[in-house]
């Protein structure tokens, strides 16, 4: 019955392509000689990991964005909250090697005259516990953020609008010194993963490595649930809320699970980026990262997963490559690829390759269409 | 003992302002003023003392100033000449006496600096208050009189009772007569009924330096009199917790009417129109840096109209504004209606293009607009306070929400606006041209936010990055009103204001907001379209 392949040929190149870089990129650091053409510098290494790490970000957004329909303004909030767990074990493990030597408190806290460690930091000295919340502190808000939203109908617009006050609200938030989450500074300063120095250049390759098996991981997961029968019924959300609702699905429901599964994708992408990038602070928060993030899963292509992760590869490099040579043209660059894909580019850079070659892949889903258009969409076959 | 330290020094100062303020100054034989000037040259604190004292008693025309200036370390004398001179703040030489400008001769010689103790300190002190309870203006000897009532310096009794014989002002003679109070509650010596009384007057002024005046009685003071003064506090507290509230009010309405000004274009483009403009706040930010060229240009080439370029700033805001709205509809939003989340992509973007061509243009630091002077100074209106450009900023949004509100219901442009937003088939069938309309809603949506950039000159800083301070304020404010109506907006944005300042006090500035923000979102749960819901099928579609 199902006209959908678990893997496409797409999907087949993304995987190989990922994996491929999780041996090849930390062999050629590690083994090759510096003078080697082939060499990767050792500064690449973290910088091509904070890609991956953003690829998984956008992976989760186009889940609820490109098959679902939800345009989270706020899935940064997620990636940061993943963050600052992953934070919060890295400080706990500096141990008395702070400035003040404390054995247990972390520097900052020392700094405000605590004494002693607040009931939520409790636990982040086990590695387990630091990952158990990585993956259940955003799931928890998303799972009552959605709750209430998805039950109440809230959709389309307003649901940008409140993500993105969620996140702006998390952000003032985790700015106040009193939260405990180390101020305005945020959490940084850290010596070592499991045992192993985060600055050293082995480390660094295998949380490379981890980072393109985990993005590897959650495209196979996100794959898997839209392949699904579940991805079916969501994608009919997305198409026509209402008609869904009336053939009997309990809508939100549907919503919910993807969201939530979503929020903690982006929360493992959050930890995978913080000990390679080496801080998390509030402005991590900021409503604009989550809206950057949505530009990348739309120059990708939304709806494609394979585009989503592209995107963000393309976006960030291209926004390394600016920043070092033409910084001021940054910000116009950023903003006409707004413009510019959602007017020019609706399906995205995948969209544009599968449209040029002329490739019929009946395995794909067809493109995410406006509900309010619908004279325009493309038929399916 | 401090309370009552008529040391002798002090003592003579205030017969002589006493002489002073109660009869005529009598007429001196040769110069008091140059005599008690002479003093200053012996460099003797005695002899400062006096020469203090002499100026008083002289009522010398350039007192004030001389005192200042000592207070100030710029008294200095020639020790040859025995002339006294003021070196002023841009460090010219004056004469002390008269004010004039010092011979050059003078300026050469090797000056000497007047010096003070501690007591000729507060000789100079209470001799300073003493000029200030005569001086011909009321309001500041009314200020004088406040001083002294903050400070209730014992020594300063002779003066006020002296200033309080002579006084006509009936305004000036509260202050003094509270004075007057403030200085016998904390006497010893004084009956016991006085200092009642007196409890009763310093209750009366009812502000913070009251409250302390009542707290701060000596030790031994008769339960009488205590129990006088705790009534007063308490009814004072009863009083300042009013006026905290009504304070509070009033700064939430002026918050409120900046959050309208805001979002009240927010309200035409996304309420009237369903175009998500995420580029809005940059309309604002255009606004405000119109105002800045405008005072410019007037300032380079008809200052005689500076007072009135804020004014004049309105219009050309509302022009570029609009014109820049205008233009985005044109090429980017009209190919994307009907396709809301697209559209707030593309104007994300188009917000970052305009903030980094401002930030390319003027540069990246904070430009300064001026606030003329009929917008400078504040009104105290029962013991709440509120600066002219605030009250200025509540008028103003009011003008502009009504003078919208007329354009959408009583013009042609208004008429066909509601006949597009209603039904944009039959409304174009009926021969109204929907795209014009479309630019031309748009480009009054933008116009607005850039008269609210001419507005939020005036209190927050010209920066590239002044439209994005108040984005997610605006749309929460348009979400939470409810779409599609006006009212929805100014209730929306005026309950957002004054539920922001009234939580301040309890949860401080961040934390207020961060519970207003989760209390939004939750409303919205309960409220999916917020306070004024439109009703019908046309929501749905």
């Amino acid at each position: 019955m199902s006209r959908y392949r678990f893997l496409d040929g797409a999907g087949m190149i993304f995987l190989a392509v990922v994996l491929a870089m999780a041996a090849l990129i930390p062999a050629s650091n590690l083994l090759l000689p510096p003078d080697s053409w082939l060499h990767v510098p050792d500064h690449m290494v973290p910088l091509l990991g904070k890609y991956l790490a953003f690829a998984m970000l956008a992976l989760a957004l186009d889940l609820v964005w490109g098959y679902c329909g939800i345009l989270s303004l706020g899935h940064g909030a997620f990636f940061a909250l993943g963050g600052y767990a992953m934070g919060m074990y890295l400080m706990r493990q500096i141990g008395p090697r702070g400035v003040y030597g404390n054995p247990v408190l972390p520097d900052f806290m020392v700094f405000l005259n605590w004494t002693e460690l607040p009931w939520f930091w409790l636990g982040f000295d086990h590695f387990w516990f630091a990952l158990l919340m990585v993956v259940l502190v955003p799931g928890a808000l998303a799972f009552c953020f959605g709750w209430l939203a998805f039950r109440s109908r809230v959709t389309g617009v307003y649901l940008s609008i409140i993500t993105q006050a969620l996140t702006f609200a998390l952000m003032l938030a985790f700015f106040r010194n009193d939260m405990g989450f180390g101020g305005n500074n945020g959490l940084t300063d850290f010596k070592d993963i499991l045992g192993f120095p985060v600055q050293a250049q082995g480390t660094r390759a295998a949380l490379f490595a981890l980072t393109a098996f985990a993005l590897a991981g959650s495209y196979l997961l996100s794959r898997w649930v839209v392949t699904s029968k579940l991805g079916k019924v969501v994608v009919a959300i997305r198409d026509a809320e209402s008609r869904s609702r009336f053939i009997g699905y309990r809508v939100e429901h549907y919503k919910l699970v993807v969201f939530t599964l979503s929020a903690m994708l982006a929360g493992i992408a959050g930890a995978l980026y913080v000990p390679q990038v080496g801080i998390i602070n509030p402005s991590e928060f900021a409503p604009a990262n989550s809206i950057e993030a949505v530009i990348w899963v739309a120059v990708g292509g939304r709806g494609t997963l394979v585009g989503a992760a592209l995107g963000a590869f393309l976006v960030n490099a291209g926004k390394t490559w600016f920043t070092g040579v033409l910084p001021s043209m940054w910000l116009f660059a950023l903003g006409g690829l707004f413009v510019l894909t959602t007017l020019l580019l609706p399906k995205g850079v995948v969209g544009l390759i599968t449209d040029l070659f002329g490739i019929r892949r009946k395995s794909e889903l067809p493109a995410p269409t406006a509900p309010a258009a619908p004279a325009k969409a493309a038929p399916a076959e | 003992m401090r309370l009552i330290g008529l040391r002798g020094a002090t003592l003579g100062l205030l017969i002589a302002i006493a002489t002073l303020l109660g009869g005529p100054a009598s007429p001196a034989s040769a110069d008091p003023v140059d005599d008690a000037l002479a003093r200053f040259a012996a460099d003797k604190y005695d002899e400062t003392d006096k020469a203090i004292e002499g100026l008083v008693a002289a009522s010398a025309q350039n007192g004030q100033a001389i005192f200042e200036a000592m207070s100030a370390g710029r008294l200095l004398y020639d020790p040859e000449s025995k002339t006294v001179l003021i070196k002023d703040a841009g460090g010219a030489l004056v004469l002390a006496k008269t004010g004039d400008p010092a011979p050059q001769a003078l300026a050469a010689k090797p000056l000497k600096t007047v010096r003070l103790n501690n007591r000729v300190r507060r000789s100079l002190e209470a001799a300073s208050g003493a000029f200030a309870l005569q001086a011909p203006d009321p309001q500041k000897r009314i200020g004088a009189a406040r001083a002294i009532f903050k400070t209730r310096e014992p020594t300063a009794l002779p003066a006020i009772e002296a200033a309080l014989a002579k006084e006509k002002d009936a305004s000036a003679k509260q202050a003094l007569e509270a004075a007057k109070a403030a200085i016998i509650l904390a006497r010893q010596d004084a009956p016991e009924a006085d200092r009642i009384a007196a409890a009763d007057i310093v209750a009366a002024v009812g502000d913070q330096d009251a409250l302390a005046a009542l707290r701060t009685l000596p030790a031994n003071t008769p339960p009488a009199v205590k129990q006088a003064a705790e009534a007063g506090v308490a009814s004072i507290e009863r009083w300042l917790g009013v006026a905290n509230v009504v304070q509070d009010v009033t700064y939430g309405v002026s918050l409120g009417s900046v959050l309208l000004l805001a979002a009240i274009g927010l309200a035409i483009t996304f309420g009237v129109m369903g175009v998500i403009n995420m580029a809005h706040g940059e309309m604002v930010m255009i606004g405000a840096y119109a105002t800045f060229l405008t005072q410019g240009f007037i300032r380079d080439y008809v200052p005689a109209l500076s007072g009135a370029s804020l004014i004049l700033a309105i219009p050309v805001a509302f022009l570029v504004a609009g014109a820049v709205g205008v233009l985005i509809e044109r090429t980017v939003i009209r190919f994307l209606y009907g396709r809301p989340l697209e559209t707030l992509l593309a104007t994300w973007g188009v917000s970052l293009i305009l903030q980094q061509a401002v930030r390319s243009v003027f540069g990246p630091t904070n430009r300064e607009v001026q606030t003329p002077e009929w917008l400078q100074g504040s009104v105290s209106f029962l013991g709440v306070s509120l600066t002219w450009n605030r009250i200025a900023i509540v008028l103003f949004a009011m003008a502009v929400f009504f003078a919208l509100m007329l354009l959408l219901k009583r013009t042609s442009l208004g008429l066909r606006v509601r006949a597009v937003t209603q039904n944009r088939r039959m409304a174009a069938s009926m021969g109204i041209r929907t795209p014009w309309v479309d630019a031309m809603t748009f480009g009054l949506g933008s116009g607005v936010a850039g008269i609210a950039g001419v507005a939020l000159s005036q209190i927050d800083n010209v920066s590239p990055n002044l439209g994005q301070s108040y984005i997610i304020d605006s749309f929460l404010v348009v979400v939470f009103g409810g779409v599609g109506n006006l009212w929805g907006t100014l209730v929306g944005a005026l309950s957002i204001g004054v539920a922001n300042k009234l939580l301040e006090p309890f949860a401080g500035a961040v934390l207020g907001k961060i519970i207003l923000l989760v209390a939004i979102i939750l409303f919205i749960q309960k409220k999916p379209r917020g306070l004024f819901a439109l009703k019908g099928r046309a929501v749905e579609a």
